[in-house]
């Protein structure tokens, strides 16, 4: 593989890491703990909001984002013909 | 049939399986031995992954420390979830294209140099050691509760099955006992929350259920706030903890849960990169079906206590509350004579268990010889709060069986996974890369499988004879591979520029700087213990959050050292570039 195209990838690899870990840190350091009063008069059913965060929806969106990687990063192999 | 029969039944259905499953899955070679062959489907590695995770801790301990905490228990939700997203983006993949056995592996080659590679070792012995010690006393534990026997007896019948199949079929065999072991615990987490779940407020998903309300209309969540409020408690959603060490507990158990080589070696047992990224994908699904489940039983079994014992006589108390009585999980003190129970804020007791004395006092509880000078008059052991689900459910005796087997697969499946990288870095890391590099495969087998065998012994030790510190040793784990692993591997990878000065010096630093305030702030070794009081902590951070201050550490001093010492060799700088590429991961295997 040439240099370039190498550089070209690993640049737009680091670009969905940069996205995906600003959203993982988002929901569970900022709405989980740092915004965890502010969000929590909102309410979402029974649960205050920051709380939900704090013990629900933080997970779900870690696992959502893994998911979400995965797909990116197998369709940028296939972009640069670098999968399997 | 009564609880007894059922638990020997359903315990040794379980058991036969995973001895069967250790005959079936042998191990021929070291491969084979210390990444299954490479030959792992990722779904079978995330549920394997899932199991070596969940410890007894988290089967039975998490849902009620979270009852008892609140909002501060999520510290242990995100923490041990959260780390799954740095492992799959930034660790995994890249090790796995990197294509060796161990972490000390990546760690010797990436910054070519046999001190790093040892810096490595002993970290990744100490990290697991500590964390044995515990899960061995676990299985003690869940047997001594379950089937009547001594806690030592339950260490000997535990460390026998896991030598079993570790020694027959190492990783291979290790990783398809943890997929049936996955199955059995989840299986019984699961059912009763489900019930409860119902019970409480008629939705049978607990997720949505902790949310709803209750048949009097109120949401569960803030007729709990009031209960806890009204007897002076602070409220269930509001938490009592700082909120910079939330933040700094929460970074530490994220970053050293990416930094643990019993977790991150599993990502060596999947074919191809792809496989590694999507099967941390699935380790974490099956993760958080439970860890999104346990804050919810935590809401239900607090809600319950609350509302069964506040100012109820002992007279009229539900037989579980004297079951668990008998076997000291539960003790009141009937504190101002009036025949009823008073639950407030503050401990009940002197020490940390009721000393039980045989007498009985004059509602018929069991006296104890500690109770403290506060005004609260009940102690209930946070374990309760799983071992007692089924029981307050009114769920058939067959489930309760499976709690017990639920948590003895939880306990088994991580004492397994960490003695087999006990067992790799001794024949792997230590014999063949440093003092034998010349024996055969066959010999070096035989060295792991030997080696596998002296690690279940030690554990098994430690397991009967713990070290007074095994309460803090979690954070201690924790800590220095957040301090240590998380960093020398990120930098291995994203910072070609990185070199060998660079991480020993910070791998260093951050082990020396997190060992140093634990021992000085959890375990009084260090300093006056006079002035090692939340008070005197550095920046108001406790002793469970300061890896992420020794990761930070270690950044910096490496950072810092590289610039000022040569660069990486071209071969080194070479396997960088290449890791960072998925393709031709499956050629890398054999070397």
């Amino acid at each position: 593989m040439e240099t370039s195209l190498r550089k070209k990838y690993w640049k737009e690899n680091l670009r969905y890491l940069a996205i995906l870990l600003f959203i993982w840190f988002l929901v569970s350091y900022g709405f989980g703990i740092l915004l965890v009063d502010e969000l929590n008069t909102i309410r979402l059913g029974g649960f205050k909001l920051g709380f939900w965060f704090a013990q629900q929806g933080s997970i779900y969106v870690f696992v959502i984002l893994i998911f979400v990687y995965v797909r990116l990063m197998n369709k940028l192999d296939k972009k640069y013909n670098v999968n399997e | 049939m009564g609880i007894q029969t059922w638990t020997f039944i359903i315990v040794g259905i379980t058991f036969a399986l995973y001895i069967g499953i250790a005959i079936w899955s042998r191990a021929a070679s070291t491969k084979e031995f210390y990444v299954a062959g490479g030959g792992v489907s990722p779904l079978a590695n995330g549920l394997a992954t899932a199991a070596d995770w969940m410890s007894a801790a988290s089967f039975l301990g998490m849902a009620g420390i979270i009852a008892f905490s609140g909002y501060d228990g999520s510290v242990y939700l995100m923490g041990w979830t959260g780390g799954y997203v740095l492992l799959a983006l930034l660790l995994a993949p890249y090790l796995r294209k990197f294509g060796k056995f161990t972490v000390p592996d990546f760690i010797g080659d990436r910054y070519y140099s046999n001190v790093a590679r040892t810096v490595a070792v002993i970290a990744a012995l100490f990290v697991s050691f500590t964390y044995v010690a515990g899960q061995m006393r676990g299985v003690g534990v869940v047997f001594s509760r379950f089937l009547d026997v001594e806690v030592n007896t339950g260490v000997y019948i535990g460390m026998t099955v896991v030598l079993f199949y570790a020694f027959l079929g190492g990783m291979k065999g290790i990783t398809y006992t943890q997929v049936a072991q996955y199955c059995v615990l989840i299986f019984a987490f699961m059912v009763p929350a489900i019930f409860i779940s119902i019970m409480a407020t008629g939705n049978p998903i607990p997720q949505l259920g902790f949310g709803s309300a209750g048949e009097d209309g109120v949401f569960l969540l803030d007729k709990l706030d009031g209960l806890m409020t009204d007897l002076g408690f602070t409220a269930y959603t509001d938490g009592s903890k700082s909120i910079t060490d939330v933040f700094f507990i929460t970074a530490a158990l994220m970053l050293g849960t990416a930094g643990l080589p019993h977790v991150i070696i599993r990502f060596f047992t999947v074919p191809k990169v792809r496989d590694a990224r999507k099967s941390a994908g699935y380790a974490l699904l099956f993760i958080a079906i439970l860890y999104t489940t346990a804050p919810a039983i935590a809401v239900f079994a607090r809600t319950n206590l609350m509302e069964t014992v506040e100012d109820t006589p002992y007279s009229e108390i539900p037989s579980w509350f004297t079951k668990w009585e008998e076997t000291g999980l539960i003790a009141w003190t009937d504190k101002n004579e009036d025949g009823k129970i008073q639950y407030l804020p503050g401990s009940s007791i002197d020490g940390k268990k009721p000393l039980f004395t045989e007498e009985r006092g004059a509602s018929g509880e069991r006296l104890i010889s500690n109770p403290s000078n506060t005004r609260n008059e009940l102690y209930v052991d946070r374990d309760i709060t799983v071992l007692a689900n089924p029981e307050i459910a009114g769920l058939p005796n067959w489930i309760i069986a499976l709690v017990a087997a639920g948590g003895l697969a939880a306990a088994l499946s991580t004492a397994a996974g960490l003695l087999l990288v006990i067992s790799t870095s001794i024949s792997h890391d230590l014999i063949k890369k440093q003092f034998a590099p010349d024996i055969s495969d066959k010999k070096e087998l035989l060295i792991a499988r030997l080696s596998a065998v002296l690690a279940v012994i030690v554990a098994g030790y430690f397991g009967i004879n713990p070290p007074g510190f095994v309460a803090s040793v979690v954070a201690l784990a924790f800590g220095l591979a957040a301090s240590s692993f998380f960093p020398a591997i990120v930098m291995g990878i994203f910072s070609k520029r990185m070199n060998r000065e660079g991480a020993i010096a910070g791998m260093i630093a951050g082990l020396g700087i997190t060992t140093y305030y634990i021992a000085r702030f959890k375990l009084g070794w260090i300093g006056n213990p006079e002035t090692s009081g939340p008070d005197d902590w550095w920046f108001g951070i406790s002793p469970e959050g300061f890896g992420t201050m020794g990761m930070l550490v270690n950044f910096a001093v490496a950072l810092l050292i590289s610039r000022f010492t040569a660069a990486p060799p071209e071969e080194v700088q070479q396997i960088v570039e290449d890791i960072r590429i998925p393709s031709g991961a499956g050629e890398a295997l054999d070397h």
